[in-house]
C-alpha cells in the first residue's frame, strides 16, 4: 500500500462546515434561513473592556456595608408620572405570540419581585401580563397589532418601536405554526398563516411626523406616561438626536447581538452595529443637547452579567434591557432538556428555531401542551434570582470603583483590551493613553 | 351645545375636557371653532358625544376614537381617525395620507379625496371615500371594508390580508397579492351595510368592482420569492 505521507483533511476557514451546510440548505429549499436569537458570530463586546478599580488615586467603598444605589427614574422630561425602577435592568419587549402565556407571566412575576418593568411586544397586551407586571411598558409598533387606547391608558409607559438591533430596518415575522386562534384574534389575522409585520410605521414617516405622533399619544394619555423611542443600533448619534428632537422621554438602543423571535439569519448577522460601538455616540448626542440623564438611555443587546450592566452604565446608559438572558433564566435552552433538543436536530444552548414554536422549555411556543411545561411561579422566581445577581454584581463593581450609585460609574473607570474595542467605545487601550479612532461626530 | 375656541384655548384643554366626560354625560354636543390645522384634536375619546370641528384639522384628528361622532367641516391632515375603535368620523373636505390607518372599528367617511396610504393596515374599520384615493392604499390591510367612489392610485391593496376593497372608478394598479374578485353575496351585503351606515344609499353596489387577497403570500414559498 502507498506509504506516501498525506496531509490531513482540512476544512476551509472561508467555506467552513457551517457555511457549507447553509449552502446545502439554501439549495434544497430556495428560501432564506429564519431563526430566533441575536448575532451568533463573535463581535467586539463588553468582554473587551475592563474596570480599572480603585487603589491610591481612587478610593473604594466597602463591599457589603456602604450604600450603592441602583434606582432609576425614567421619563422625567415630560411625563407627569415617571417610572421608578429599583434596579437598572428592565425586561425587553417580547410579544405574546413569540412567547407563551406562562413565559409572559413568569417575566412579569420575576420583574415585579425585583421592582422593575416588563414590556409588551408585537401582538398587543394580554390581561395576564398586565396582571402580573407591576410596571408594564406598552409597545407601539409598525404593525399596530392589538393596538388599543384602553391598553394604552393601562400602561405605565409607552414605547414607540422604530427598530430592533437584530434587524434595524426590518419588520416582524411570526410563522404560521405560532398563529394560534388566540394569537390570530389578537392580531386580526387568519389562523396559521405566515405573518409579516410592517417595517415602517403606517401613519408617520420622518422625525417631524414622529414628533406629532408622540404629541398625539401624549394627548390621548393626558401627558401622564413616559414615552420611549426604541431604535436598533444603526446610526446611533443621529437616531438618538432625532428621537430627542421628536420629544422622547427615554431612548432605547438595541445592538445587533439583541435577540429576535424570528428574523432572516442574514439580517441578524449582517445588519446593524454591536452595542459596544453604539453607546458612546448615543450618549454624545444626549450630552450635546444638554439632556444626558434628563432623557434616559436604555441599552440592550447581549447583556449577560452584572459586569455587562456596569460597563453599559459606565459608558453612559441609565439602564439596560434583557431579552435572551431572561429567557435562559426562565429555563430556555436548558441541558436538562437535551433529549428533546436532540429530537429537534439541535442541542441545548444552540436551539434557535423559535419561529417553529416547538420549544421543549415551553417558552417560545403557542402549543398548549408545551407551554404547560413552564411553571410561571418557579420560572419567575429564577428570573428574580438572576436579576438580583445582575444587580449585586453591578454594585460590587461600582463599589470597587468607589461609586455610591451605579450611575456614578463613568468612562474613566474603563479601559479596553483590544484596539477595536478601544476605538469603538472611545476608551484608552489598557496600559496606554491611546484612544484609537478619529473625531467622533 | 358646548363651544370650544381653539384660538383662545390650547388643544390640551379641549382633550382634557373631553376625556373628563363620563360615559353617561349629558354634555353630548360640542362645537370646536378655529381648529387652524392644529394636531391631535379630539383624540382618545371614549364617550358617545357629537363634535363638530369648524375648519381644518391637522394630524391625527379623532385618533383612536371610541364611541364619539366627529365631523370635520374642512380638510384633515395625516392619519385622521388612526386606529379608530368605534364611533364615526366624517371629513367634509379632503384627507391627507394614512386616513383611517390601522383602524379597528367604526366608520370613517371622507367626502372629498384621500391621499396616499388610505386604510393602511386597517383592522376592521369601514372607510368610505367619495372622491379618489392615492397610491399604496390598503397596504397590508387586514380586515374591514374600504369603499371608494372615485379612482384608486397605484399598488392598491399591496400585501393585502382579509380586508375588502370596493372601487367604483379606475384602479391605477394592484399591489402584490391583490386581485379583482367576483362580488359574492356576502361581499355585496358588506358593501350595502357600509353604504347604509354612511348614509349613501343612492349608489348601486353593482357599480363597484371588488378586490381582495389572492392569498398566495400567506405562506413563505420559494416560488413567490420574486414578490416578497
Ligand atoms: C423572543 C423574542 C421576542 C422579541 N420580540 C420583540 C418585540 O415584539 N418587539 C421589540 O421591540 N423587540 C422584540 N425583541 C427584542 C428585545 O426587545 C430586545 O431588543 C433584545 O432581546 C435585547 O437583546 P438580548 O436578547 O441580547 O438581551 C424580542 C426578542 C426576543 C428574544
Amino acid at each position: 500500500m502507498d506509504q506516501t505521507p498525506r496531509t490531513l483533511p482540512r476544512f476551509s476557514a472561508t467555506f467552513d462546515p457551517g457555511t457549507l451546510s447553509e449552502i446545502r440548505r439554501a439549495a434544497a429549499t430556495g428560501i432564506y434561513d429564519i431563526r430566533g436569537g441575536g448575532a451568533k458570530r463573535k463581535l467586539p463586546h463588553f468582554d473587551d473592556l475592563l474596570f480599572v478599580g480603585a487603589s491610591i488615586s481612587r478610593y473604594p467603598l466597602e463591599g457589603y456595608r456602604e450604600k450603592c444605589g441602583t434606582d432609576v427614574l425614567l421619563g422625567t422630561r415630560f411625563a407627569k408620572k415617571p417610572i421608578a425602577l429599583k434596579i437598572p435592568v428592565t425586561i425587553a419587549g417580547m410579544s405574546f405570540g413569540a412567547l407563551s402565556g406562562p413565559a409572559k407571566e413568569a417575566l412579569g412575576r420575576g420583574a415585579t419581585a425585583m421592582g422593575t418593568s416588563t414590556t409588551t411586544g408585537d401582538g398587543g397586551m394580554t390581561a395576564e401580563e398586565r396582571g402580573h407586571s407591576n410596571l408594564l411598558v406598552y409597545q407601539v409598533l409598525p404593525s399596530r397589532y392589538g393596538m388599543n387606547p384602553d391598553d394604552l391608558r393601562k400602561a405605565d409607559a409607552i414605547e414607540i418601536v422604530i427598530g430592533q438591533g437584530a434587524k434595524p430596518g426590518g419588520g416582524g415575522m411570526l410563522l404560521g405554526q405560532k398563529i394560534s386562534p388566540r394569537v390570530a384574534a389578537m392580531r386580526t389575522l387568519p389562523e396559521g398563516i405566515d405573518q409579516r409585520s410592517a417595517c415602517r410605521h403606517p401613519d408617520w414617516t420622518g422625525p417631524d411626523d414622529l414628533e406629532i405622533k408622540i404629541e398625539e399619544l401624549r394627548e390621548i394619555t393626558d401627558w401622564e406616561k413616559p414615552i420611549y423611542v426604541k431604535v436598533g443600533a444603526s446610526r446611533p448619534y443621529y437616531d438618538t438626536a432625532l428621537a430627542v428632537k421628536s420629544g422622547a422621554d427615554v431612548v432605547v438602543l438595541d445592538g445587533m447581538q439583541g435577540g429576535t423571535a424570528a428574523t432572516q439569519d442574514v439580517f441578524i448577522e449582517h445588519v446593524g452595529l454591536p452595542i459596544l460601538s453604539a453607546i458612546r455616540p448615543a450618549v454624545k448626542a444626549l450630552q450635546e443637547l444638554g439632556l444626558h440623564r434628563k432623557v434616559q438611555l436604555i441599552v440592550s443587546g447581549g447583556i449577560r452579567s452584572g459586569a455587562d450592566v456596569a460597563k453599559a452604565l459606565a459608558l453612559g446608559a441609565d439602564a439596560v434591557a434583557i431579552g435572551t438572558a431572561a429567557l435562559v433564566a426562565l429555563g430556555g435552552n436548558d441541558p436538562a432538556l437535551e433529549d428533546d433538543y436532540a429530537k429537534l436536530g439541535t442541542t441545548a444552548g444552540a436551539y434557535d428555531d423559535w419561529h417553529e414554536g416547538r420549544d421543549p422549555a415551553g417558552i417560545t411556543t403557542q402549543d398548549p401542551l408545551l407551554a404547560a411545561r413552564l411553571d410561571p411561579v418557579a420560572a419567575g422566581r429564577r428570573l428574580a434570582n438572576y436579576l438580583s445577581v445582575l444587580t449585586l454584581e453591578a454594585q460590587t463593581i461600582a463599589r470597587a470603583c468607589g461609586k455610591s450609585h451605579v450611575h456614578n460609574l463613568e468612562p474613566e473607570d474603563l479601559v479596553a483590551l483590544t484596539v477595536e474595542a478601544a476605538a469603538m467605545a472611545g476608551l484608552p487601550l489598557a496600559g496606554t493613553d491611546w484612544i484609537p479612532g478619529g473625531a467622533r461626530y | 351645545m358646548r363651544e370650544f375656541d381653539l384660538a383662545a384655548e390650547p388643544v390640551r384643554a379641549l382633550n382634557a375636557a373631553l376625556h373628563a366626560l363620563p360615559p353617561d354625560t349629558n354634555e353630548t354636543h360640542w362645537r370646536v371653532a378655529n381648529p387652524q390645522g392644529k394636531h391631535a384634536i379630539a383624540v382618545g375619546l371614549d364617550a358617545p358625544i357629537e363634535i363638530q370641528i369648524d375648519g381644518h384639522a391637522g394630524y391625527y384628528c379623532g385618533g383612536m376614537n371610541k364611541s364619539a361622532t366627529i365631523t370635520v367641516a374642512g380638510n384633515a391632515g395625516v392619519g385622521v381617525a388612526e386606529n379608530m375603535m368605534s364611533g364615526s368620523v366624517r371629513i367634509k373636505g379632503d384627507a391627507s395620507q394614512s386616513a383611517g390607518a390601522t383602524g379597528q372599528g367604526g366608520l370613517l367617511v371622507i367626502e372629498g379625496n384621500a391621499s396616499a396610504r388610505c386604510g393602511i393596515s386597517m383592522k376592521g374599520i369601514d372607510i368610505v371615500v367619495k372622491g379618489n384615493i392615492g397610491p399604496m392604499s390598503a397596504f397590508m390591510a387586514q380586515a374591514g371594508n374600504l369603499v371608494v367612489f372615485g379612482d384608486a392610485g397605484e399598488a392598491l391593496g399591496d400585501s393585502l390580508y382579509e380586508a375588502r376593497l370596493f372601487v367604483r372608478g379606475k384602479v391605477a394598479s394592484l399591489g402584490a397579492d391583490c386581485i379583482e374578485k367576483p362580488m359574492a353575496a356576502e361581499d355585496r351585503a358588506a358593501l350595502n351595510a357600509v353604504l347604509t351606515r354612511a348614509g349613501l344609499e343612492d349608489v348601486a353596489p353593482d357599480e363597484f368592482k371588488f378586490y381582495g387577497s389572492a392569498r398566495t403570500l400567506y405562506h413563505f414559498h420559494v416560488d413567490n420569492a420574486g414578490r416578497y
